[in-house]
């Protein structure tokens, strides 16, 4: 027992060891850009994985979290908010409901063996040609183009968003934001027509 | 944090997604993944609003402040409405794999043939 512990106690003296240096290395702000992103990559690797199907909804709520993180790194405060409380508390509740309500829970998370290989290969062709497009592409920059006193001004006013996120929504895109209240109570009501008991 | 570096991993994320939804038989799994393709396609909106100049402000480059924050953040109201009709979608694709699993005994989407004469 001891010694498990002195085991753990030291593995994890090593992982901060590591991940300290690695901040230290690359900067405080890359670096936890670079966690969020291994955390979010290798939950979603689990989502796909993992076995149980309930541990690859918990997977995906992590896989969530860490993009809620990247979006405050992107200056993004109100969408990393709304993303908590939508996916990571809505949806993902909805999910594990879905898989607790359903008995093929026992039968695990399992792959279709006549797709699995294709799929595969599209999946790779997909992202080998958004690699492509994307170093391809000559990106003009808005700092590049944008005097740097007014990139400055945006970049302390981006600090906070969501006083102009509210006037977007509710100015400039105030017919979509109806529209969606609409469809939002069309998908209440489908649903509950769908699973109602007869 | 650059732009292609970002891009790059919403692409992951897309096509991890990708292969979960052509993949795999619980129907339960291909709506998570089909969740991480909503993430993935936020993230890009987010970072290509947030770096990219738009033609209206390279036409302009001296508009003001607060034209620009505008621009710089109409991604971000794109992936808000992204999360609602995500939202939408999840709660009648459980609705229709409940249906599907009462009537059927079970949510394999392999097995789904309902359709089919």
């Amino acid at each position: 027992m001891t010694l498990f512990i002195l085991l753990v106690g030291s593995l994890l003296a090593w992982l901060t060891l590591v991940v300290v240096g690695f901040l230290t290395i690359v900067g405080l702000q890359d670096g936890i850009f670079w966690l969020l992103t291994a955390i979010a990559i290798a939950a979603a690797v689990g989502v796909l994985v993992l076995q149980d199907i309930f541990r690859a909804a918990l997977s995906l709520v992590v896989s969530f979290l860490a993009i809620a993180g990247i979006f405050v790194m992107l200056s993004s405060d109100f969408l990393a908010v709304v993303q908590v409380l939508i996916y990571a508390g809505a949806i993902s509740v909805l999910i594990i409901f879905a898989v607790l309500l359903t008995r093929d829970v026992g039968q695990g998370n399992l792959s279709n063996r006549r797709f699995q290989f294709p799929s595969a290969v599209a999946s790779v062709l997909l992202f080998s040609a958004i690699c492509f497009v994307v170093l391809k592409t000559d990106w003009i920059l808005l700092e590049d183009v944008v005097p740097s006193g007014t990139m400055t001004r945006v970049e302390e006013v981006l600090t906070s968003t969501p006083q102009w996120v509210a006037g977007l929504l509710l100015r400039e895109w105030v017919l979509p934001f109806e529209v969606a209240s609409v469809l939002l109570l069309a998908a209440v009501l489908g649903a509950l027509a769908l699973v109602r008991e007869r | 944090m650059n732009l292609e570096r970002l891009l790059i991993i919403s692409g992951i994320l897309f096509c991890l997604g990708l292969y979960g939804v052509l993949s795999k038989r619980n129907a339960i799994t291909v709506l998570m993944a089909i969740e991480l393709m909503f993430n993935a396609v936020n993230v890009a909106l987010v970072a290509i609003s947030r770096y990219v100049a738009p033609q209206a402000i390279r036409a302009n480059p001296l508009a003001s402040t607060d034209e620009i924050v505008q621009m710089v953040l109409s991604g971000q109201v794109f992936a808000i409405f992204v999360i609602t009709v995500a939202a939408a979608e999840i709660a009648l694709g459980l609705a229709i794999v409940m249906t599907i699993y009462h009537s059927r005994n079970g949510i394999d989407v392999a097995a789904g043939n309902l359709m089919k004469r």
